[in-house]
């Protein structure tokens, strides 16, 4: 047996994973994209009309525009707080002991389902939730504030809360790969702290912070539960639409959109990887 | 500018909790020499080099850099420049970013600080090297950045964490030589932290020894080295035996015994070793009180009159050889 059959053996099982249930998948979700549908049927075809009618709707336009919305506006975030908190854990807590106990204390949400963690945001915020009742006793406000849930701010608020863990990972990881000795060089050649965070600490932790945000982008412009709990459908994204046609039966059309999203997030990655180079980091 | 550069160190104390690992240290270091801190690990060399640059805070006492107390002044403020055990190198930078750092911390704009590092990359013969990245260097390069990188804010002291501790033994050697040329070049202090007591001959004009947070003896090499004045620093200084007689330790250079027959000598032994060196061959013999001596005698000699294991000989020493230990 050559090396390079023996290779491809080893190769072959997790090769034949990512084919079956990935690469499979989006074949046939491309393939039906194309295809036509009635009220009541689905017909195999090959025709642009489901494509058609989606880059001619405005709700297509509008819809796309929320989703890139609320993946910058979760992103910038989750940025500053998972720098920050990534940044306490890193440089500030000096014992291992303590930076393990710590850590497992951010993942402590994440013992909860998704949807729990989602709606337990709903009696806080409501209208006579726990938030506007203080607000109301402390004298902050007269009347409830509404715009506390079913609206971006509660979106934004849960996609926040949900995927910041995924910006402190990746950003905590590189931070600990920093040499503390660069730390006094810098301060040795004259660097204050904030000298010393932007011309060294955010210059090394760049790859971290681009996985942190392929993690956070993808997971954000794939969302479509979130936004339907936190906005009480009253918002749209992609996922949305999508997860309506699928509840329609109306899979090419449902297909289409999906096709489109994902070269919409292929191409925000690929414009991310342009800009940092992450294998140094795998 | 004063002319008085001295740095000087008024009973120095770095503690933890209850260990101390600097203990009221006093030493006055002379300017544009070449110092070396030696001594084992862990005794409060490199803790010392640390606060002076200012690296880790002092417990007690003072530091003073030209007359002025630079006990509490950020690193960059104290006149010194430190070159970190491992070079510290920005790996994102090139090596040109590198060695203009501080400058560009400082302020200044673009050209006129790759102008300067350009100088200091000369200085250290890396010109070629400038647009690279500090992956792309040899060990013996990245030194260089390093020194480079260090030497760019002009200091009166430039403080050297065991610089040459990375480095393959070929390539110490050829670098210390040229700490030692760039140290006389700028004529600038150089304090040296080393645990290698031929690096500390080869390079010191002064040579200071620690030993569990004290410094054991502190004077030119060559009075460190030939009189050495305690038991530690004559064994940790090698190429002494240190000999408990009736009238006291003494220390005696091997190099300076004198193998004779028995009983001709000032002390008689039995031969337990006999070591080919190469220029010398180093005998080592037992004496009375199971004390261990050895004697370096030139190969030639040697080869005259060898001596065989389990062979009796005496030992002879001049007075004025022996140096009498205090501990």
């Amino acid at each position: 047996m050559t090396k390079q059959f023996t290779a491809w053996i080893q190769a072959a099982p997790m090769a034949l994973v990512l084919l079956a249930f990935l690469v499979a998948p989006i074949v046939m979700i491309a393939i039906v994209s194309f295809w036509g549908a009635t009220e009541y049927s689905i017909y195999p075809a090959f025709q642009f009309d489901n494509y058609e009618f989606l880059f001619r709707s405005p709700v297509t336009y509008t819809v796309f525009f929320n989703t890139f919305k609320y993946a910058a506006i979760t992103w910038a975030f989750t940025l500053v707080i998972g720098f920050t908190v990534a940044y306490f854990l890193a440089f500030e807590v000096r014992s291992l002991k303590w930076q393990i106990a710590l850590f497992l204390l951010c993942t402590i949400p994440f013992w909860t389902s998704n949807i729990i963690r989602m709606i337990s945001w709903i009696p806080f915020l409501g209208r006579n939730g726990l938030a506007n009742s203080t607000l109301i006793s402390w004298g902050v406000i007269d009347e409830p504030v509404e715009w506390l849930l079913f609206s971006d701010f509660s979106v934004i608020l849960a996609f926040v809360h949900l995927y910041t863990l995924f910006m402190v990972v990746p950003i905590f990881n590189s931070m600990m790969r920093i040499d503390r000795s660069l730390i006094e060089a810098a301060r040795d050649g004259g660097a204050s702290a904030w000298q010393t965070l932007r011309h060294v600490i955010i210059p090394l932790c760049k790859p971290g912070i681009m996985i942190g945000t392929i993690f956070v982008t993808t997971l954000v412009m794939g969302d479509f539960i979130t936004v339907r709990f936190m906005s009480g459908s009253q918002r749209a994204n992609v996922g949305r639409l999508i997860s309506n046609d699928i509840s329609l039966l109306q899979y090419p059309s449902a297909s289409a959109t999906a096709v489109v999203l994902l070269v919409a997030v292929l191409i925000v990655i690929a414009l991310l990887l342009r800009l940092v180079d992450i294998r140094k980091e795998l | 500018m004063t002319t008085d550069t001295d740095l000087e160190l008024v009973s120095l104390t770095k503690s933890y909790g209850a260990t101390v690992a600097v203990d009221a240290i006093s030493h006055q270091f002379k300017s544009g020499g070449y110092a070396c801190l030696l001594g084992p690990s862990g005794c409060g060399k490199s803790s010392t080099l640390r606060m002076i640059a200012g690296h880790e805070d002092v417990s007690d006492g003072a530091i003073l850099l030209a007359g002025r107390d630079v006990s509490y002044l950020p690193p960059a403020k104290r006149g010194t420049a430190m070159m970190f055990q491992n070079y510290a190198l920005f790996p994102h930078l090139t090596v040109r970013d590198n060695v203009a750092f501080s400058l560009r911390m400082a302020g200044v704009d673009k050209p006129e600080r790759n102008r300067r590092a350009g100088e200091m990359l000369e200085l250290v013969e890396m010109t070629t090297f400038a647009d690279r990245k500090p992956d792309q260097l040899s060990g013996g390069q990245q030194q260089r950045v390093a020194l480079a990188r260090a030497l760019i804010t002009r200091p009166q002291v430039l403080l050297l964490d065991e610089p040459l501790s990375a480095l393959d033994p070929f390539l110490r050697i050829r670098m210390r030589a040229e700490l030692k040329r760039l140290q006389r070049e700028l004529g600038i202090s150089f304090i040296h932290v080393t645990h290698g007591q031929d690096e500390a001959l080869a390079l010191a004009d002064e040579i200071i020894v620690m030993n569990n947070a004290k410094i054991e003896q502190a004077g030119p090499a060559r009075d460190v080295f030939n009189a050495p004045r305690t038991a530690f620093v004559a064994r940790f200084m090698g190429g002494h035996n240190v000999l408990n007689l009736p009238q006291g330790h003494i220390a005696l250079r091997s190099d300076e015994m004198v193998v004779t027959a028995p009983e001709a000598g000032c002390i008689d032994g039995r031969v337990i070793g006999v070591e080919y060196q190469g220029t010398h061959v180093a005998l080592t013999a037992e004496v009375a009180g199971g004390q261990e001596v050895t004697a370096l005698m030139p190969d030639a000699d040697f080869i005259k009159a060898p001596k065989d294991l389990g062979e009796v000989i005496g030992l002879h020493w001049e007075d004025r050889v022996a140096h009498p230990l205090t501990a």
